[in-house]
């Protein structure tokens, strides 16, 4: 019995470990390959991006898998962290010289500003009992949208200037503006590398993974099993809820700092509903609470129209199969129900060599 | 956000209990004792004026007819419900201002008549749930993994196997909570409970399901319970037997009224008791 609950205790461990490792593998793979100029061009560019998708998969699953909540407005948080993100880079363009330090302060600032925008949005919606939060995401999405859409912010000498009209700004000599309502910003400077991507990534696993093994993170499972229970035993439900919520939304504002500042330009409307659905897709293929999942289905969803391209009018069918089978794939009890098997001879005759 | 309970100073009220506490428990006020308790849900009066007063070492039971309102005042004690009339007081204070998770910490833990496990949990994780407010390290240090991580998560685990060990159940700390037997999921809320470090203990049918060798056995970790955490225990069961031999004091419920109050040779012999549990419902 002592030598069983050894290897049982492991096995979350060993689950976290092998996540670890598969993101390592496939950065240093990717990464050489890409240095050897052995991508496709298509795949190069997606780099970046992959990266910021596998980091929002990972934030919202922490929202739905740990948490058990829905959010529907994920694309408003990375917005939120890509304007902010994108418009720091810009004003400290001059100021700090060296790219890698100015991302990591936008990839912050990003994750701050998403951060305070999860705190607004959850003060009056986590305190409910209830699934409100869906609707009040939903809404957020769609109002920050608007919100960035109108706004314009330029730079000079004496600082940053905001305003919700184009032409109430005065810039002194030497002014520039960066965001431009709805013409997003147009100029930014690429300064998001790949490897920047999969440090990001590697601390959000670390983020994760080490708050559901601790004490907070026990709490927030347990609000997800039975928030009764959970009350019954001393636990503070709306510090939970927030805990998890902010946490996911400050990850998911620096997922989209790192997108922002992998992009030539970025407009508010890119992080619209379908974007929120999309990045929801990835986390219920992937499966709710399992993050290797996640990292998975984002990745492979994210290339998998770009290497389309090549299937030109039939792309979108092809995507649709695709996604249909992955469905069928990890949801079909059957099939499962083969896999489970399959995994079970699989160590069986492990055991037995 | 903090963990400490905001509440007035402790208020002792001097008011004598309407129901007999055990002579040892006589001295000292109740652990917890209500007035006038009742909630209505719209037309329905669940609970009306129950007064009750449980000593601080006290084994009490709370028993009635199917529908007579028992997990009602539960869920008024632990403030699922908030009553509509009437007071708690826990150990002397007044807990109108407080939720169940402030309830908890102020001293009362429960178990659920349809049990409430966290059950994708490990039995341990569990455990390490009913200890939560014990275990003294912030999200930070979580993530961080600091010293203050390593050093309480040994501390809880340990604690965690100890509490089990009442059950025996130590062996069973890595299994998913969900997948155990139902005899195993109740006495696994009751180290939960336990695990809270409560001053009084409230079960909701605890043998429920239980075959009759388990039932003594429960009955006999009841009142190992009660000796070495020297807490008080108020149940609802509808086994008689094990009522009747470790409840020192009885409160029967009929349709929301407090119909009798006693020991459980008064309840045994009172006629309205009888008239309740076998006349059948009052039209
Ligand atoms: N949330 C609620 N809303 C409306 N009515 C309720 C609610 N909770 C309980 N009741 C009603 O209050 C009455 C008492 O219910 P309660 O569950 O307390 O009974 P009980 O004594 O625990 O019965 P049992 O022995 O079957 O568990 C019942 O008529 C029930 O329908
Ligand atoms: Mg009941």
């Amino acid at each position: 019995m002592k030598n069983n609950r050894k290897l049982r205790l492991t096995k979350t461990s060993r689950t976290n470990f092998l996540t670890y490792l598969m993101v390592i593998v496939a950065f240093v793979v990717l990464n050489s390959m890409s240095n050897a100029g052995m991508l496709k061009s298509a795949l190069q560019g997606q780099l970046v991006p992959i990266c910021a998708y596998v980091t929002m998969a990972l934030a919202l699953n922490l929202t739905v898998g740990v948490l058990g909540e829905l959010s529907l407005g994920h694309a408003g948080f990375m917005s939120v962290g890509a304007f902010a993100g994108a418009v720091a880079a810009s004003a400290m363009r001059d100021a700090v010289a060296a790219e890698p330090v100015r991302l990591a302060i936008a990839l912050v600032i990003g994750a701050a500003f998403a951060a305070l925008a999860g705190v607004l949005v959850g003060i009056p919606v986590l305190r409910l009992n209830g699934d409100y939060l869906a609707i009040v995401t939903l809404a957020f999405g769609e109002i920050i949208k608007s919100i960035i859409n109108n706004l314009y912010i330029g730079v000079d000498a004496r600082g940053l200037h905001a305003s919700f009209v184009q032409n109430t700004i005065a810039l002194g000599d030497g002014g520039r503006m960066i965001l431009s309502g709805p013409m997003g910003i147009p100029g930014v400077t690429k300064i998001s590398t790949f490897t920047a991507g999969f440090i990001l990534i590697m601390v959000t696993l670390v983020v994760i993974f080490n708050l559901v093994n601790s004490r907070s993170g026990r709490a927030i499972m347990a609000l997800r099993d039975n928030r009764i229970a959970a009350e019954s035993v001393g636990i503070n439900v709306t510090k939970y809820k927030m805990m998890a919520f902010v946490t996911s939304a400050a990850l998911a504002g620096a997922a989209g700092a790192l997108f922002a500042l992998g992009q030539n330009t970025i407009i508010a409307s890119k992080f619209d509903f379908n974007q929120s659905i999309l990045i929801l897709v990835f986390v219920v293929l992937g499966g709710q609470g399992r993050m290797w999942g996640s990292i998975i289905a984002a990745a492979a969803l994210t290339v998998l129209p770009e290497l389309l391209r090549e299937f030109a009018d039939y792309r979108m069918l092809v995507y649709a199969i695709v996604l249909i089978l992955v469905m069928l794939l990890t949801n079909n009890p059957t099939l499962k129900g083969f896999f489970e098997g399959l995994a079970a001879k699989v160590k069986k005759s492990e055991k037995g060599a | 956000m903090s963990n400490t309970i905001k509440r007035e100073p402790t208020k002792l009220v001097p008011v004598p209990s309407r129901n007999k506490i055990p002579e040892r428990d006589a001295d000292k006020h109740p652990i917890m004792e209500c007035r006038h308790l009742g909630i209505d849900f719209g037309g329905l009066t669940a609970v009306n004026d129950l007064d009750l007063a449980i000593g601080r070492t006290e084994i009490a039971g709370l028993i009635g007819p199917n529908g007579a309102g028992k997990t009602t005042v539960f869920n008024l004690l632990t403030k699922v419900y908030q009553p509509t009339r009437g007071t708690i007081l826990l150990d002397g204070v007044d807990t109108h201002n407080m939720n169940t998770t402030q309830v908890n910490m102020a001293g009362i833990a429960r178990t659920f008549q349809n049990i409430r496990l966290f059950s994708n949990l490990s039995v341990e994780d569990n455990v390490k749930l009913g200890l939560h407010n014990h275990i003294k390290y912030g999200m930070w240090q979580g993530i961080f993994r600091l010293p203050g991580y390593w050093k309480e998560e040994k501390k809880a685990h340990e604690r965690a196997l100890e509490l089990l060990s009442i059950f025996d159940m130590q062996d069973l700390a890595d299994a998913k909570a969900g997948s155990l037997p139902y005899g195993a999921q109740r006495r696994l809320e009751i180290v939960r409970a336990l695990a809270t470090e409560p001053k009084l203990l409230l079960l909701d049918e605890p043998a429920a399901g239980m075959n009759p060798s388990e039932t003594a056995e429960l009955m006999e970790n009841i009142v190992k319970i009660r000796d070495t955490f020297n807490i008080a225990v108020l149940l609802i069961e509808h086994d008689m037997s094990l009522v009747m031999n470790i409840c020192e004091g009885i409160c029967v419920l009929d349709f929301g009224q407090t119909i009798a109050k006693g020991t459980p040779e008064e309840i045994q012999n009172n006629p309205e008791v009888i008239k309740a549990y076998l006349g059948g419902r009052k039209e």
